[in-house]
């Protein structure tokens, strides 16, 4: 099975500031992938370079290849790239001005389904995919702004799902959440796993050893070791590796 | 036990205890602190007295017949000013017709489009500068460019005039407001697969709704008072015409004229005219701020 994002010498950079220095993996369809490493050193940048966001920053650009099944991101459409990859933020940055149904559909809304049944049965489908149908039941037309980070984010992972996307990419989807509001985000990763291929940057080891099937570490700017996770944190093979998941400073 | 009580006994009081220079700061601190509130104090106090004398003078002349009359013939009492309020409706009209869109435009350009880069920082300057023209320059300019054309003053001519006025101030609002919209929601819609301009127009746009149209709101306040350009291009009618391609009467143009007139009851009028020009601008204000809903914005 050859990779469902295939990263070939990606270098990236901010002006005339180099954060990736050639970075090269293939990341399996189906699975989730943890992406761990130091502050800094570039963990958000990689995963922004595989749907094109990187690029929207003033300066920033990249150099080397990324497929997408097998085509060059780079060569397509970004429109087309980001509804196939979505992306989850640290901040559940909801749309304040719409309501809780709005924020779910705004993505099919805005590009042209109109039809008020159809955007219906995606937003009932997307809310019980991320188990939150029940908890607004009854407010879907509600601020969303009145709901607890926990359910924000899940709300901003079903606007995401909701524009059908293969690749879902979150950056620190946890890390303003509580343990319990984690722990659902966590069994949801599970889930959708199924369905979809999931790249997730995270600062916390446990819940990289818990939820992924493979683990990059990165470290300014490069990729020190690429593996399944329990190999990565049972037997990693750099020394930098290991002073990382062990807490020693690298 | 008791040593440790002690010790932290002695660590709250030296917190407490003045430090050398400790009682001057204090002092610095409250002098600005009064210094301040006195300020403030002022200038509220300036605009309840301007409120006031305005209320005393023109609540008076008050009257149904002021909304819905014209003027009475000279020597006459009674009588309104129904035709300079619908004047005055009639070129803030126009003046928002042209100066919302375009000022709104050139804001989500420098906003969105041109943040950074030379392009924009001469578009940003240049507004500035334009906000900086006096009124009257922009009434010489309207009435060469279309008042000698059209051989006529006209209620268009004024319009114009006062949307010309509207757009630097709305413009510059409005790039402040955009500015304040964090970077997380543009990329939260990028992120969805939409286009940059459709981000921009239904998602960043409606987050900073209030914040713009209560710019504009201030900007129409402005202008709403505005007399100068219109001397030279709606100048002023004695009756009631809803002709844009004529000469139209005006609030700001009708008190000056009434003020300076040697009647009584002329001066009435004036301070009616102004009681109800202030009036409607606040209205127009209160209106926005009450009813437009506010978002607040998680970062
Ligand atoms: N918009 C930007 N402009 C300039 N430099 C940036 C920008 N964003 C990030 N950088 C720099 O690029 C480097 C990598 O940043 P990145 O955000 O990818 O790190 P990260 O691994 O995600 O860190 P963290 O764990 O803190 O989120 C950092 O040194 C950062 O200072
Ligand atoms: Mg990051």
């Amino acid at each position: 099975m050859t990779g469902k994002i295939v990263v070939d010498e990606l270098f990236a950079w901010y002006d005339d500031r180099e954060v990736l220095k050639g970075i090269s993996l293939e990341i399996k369809a189906n699975r989730v992938t943890a992406i761990i490493g130091p502050s800094g050193c570039g963990k958000s940048t990689f995963i922004r370079c595989l749907n094109r966001m990187h690029e929207i920053v003033p300066g920033a650009g990249t150099a080397g290849k990324v497929y997408l099944d097998g085509r060059d991101v780079y060569a397509l459409n970004p429109i087309e790239v980001r509804r196939r990859v979505g992306m989850i933020f640290q901040t559940p940055n909801v749309f304040p001005a719409m309501s809780i149904f709005q924020n779910v559909a705004v993505g099919l809304a805005l590009n042209g389904w109109r039809r008020r049944q159809e955007l219906h049965s995606t937003v009932e489908k997307t809310l019980s995919q991320v188990g939150l149908l029940e908890e607004v039941a009854g407010r879907l037309d509600q601020p969303a702004t009145g709901l607890s980070s926990g359910q924000l984010q899940r709300l901003c992972i079903a606007r995401t799902l909701a524009v059908e996307p293969e690749v879902l990419l979150m950056d620190e989807p946890c890390s303003a959440l509580d343990p319990i509001a984690s722990f659902r985000i966590e069994e949801l990763i599970r889930e959708l796993k199924q369905k979809y291929t999931i790249v997730i940057v995270t600062h916390n080891m446990q819940q990289a050893a818990r939820i992924s099937d493979y683990t990059a570490f990165l470290a300014q700017g490069e990729l020190i070791e690429y593996g399944s996770t329990p190999a990565v944190f049972i037997n990693p093979k750099d020394r930098r590796t290991e002073s990382y998941i062990t807490g020693r400073s690298a | 036990m008791e040593a440790g009580r002690i010790e932290v006994r002695q660590m709250a009081n030296s917190r407490i205890e003045p430090k050398p220079g400790h009682f001057g700061r204090q002092l610095k601190s409250s002098v600005m602190a009064v210094l301040c509130a006195s300020l403030t104090m002022l200038v509220l106090g300036l605009l309840l007295l301007v409120l006031g004398y305005i209320l005393w003078r023109g609540l008076p002349g008050l009257s149904l017949d002021f909304f819905t009359k014209p003027p009475a013939p000279v020597g006459m009492r009674g009588g309104g000013l129904a035709h300079a309020i619908a004047g005055s409706f009639i070129l803030m009209g126009l003046a928002c017709l042209l100066g919302i869109p375009w000022g709104v435009g050139i804001g989500i350009f420098l906003a969105e489009y041109a943040r950074k880069g030379f392009f924009g920082e001469a578009v940003r300057f240049l507004v500035d500068v334009l906000s900086g023209v006096p009124s009257i320059t922009i009434g010489i300019f309207v009435y060469t460019v279309i008042v000698v054309r059209m051989k006529n003053f006209s209620a268009l001519a004024g319009g114009v005039a006062l949307g010309i006025i509207m757009v630097p101030l709305v413009a510059r609002n409005t790039e402040g407001i955009l500015r304040l919209v964090p970077q997380g929601l543009r990329e939260a819609g990028l992120s969805l697969g939409l286009p940059f301009w459709k981000v921009t127009l239904f998602l960043v746009l409606p987050s900073a709704a209030r914040g713009i149209v209560i710019g504009i709101t201030l900007a129409g306040a402005g202008v709403a008072g505005e007399a100068a350009p219109l001397f030279f291009t709606s100048l002023n009618n004695n009756f009631w015409s809803v002709n844009l391609l004529e000469p139209v009467s005006s609030l700001p143009m009708e008190i000056f004229r009434y003020a300076t007139a040697p009647f009584a009851a002329w001066h009435e009028l004036a301070w009616t005219g102004a009681l109800v020009l202030i009036g409607i601008v606040i209205l127009v204000m209160l209106l926005a701020r009450l009813f437009l809903p506010g978002f607040e914005i998680r970062r």
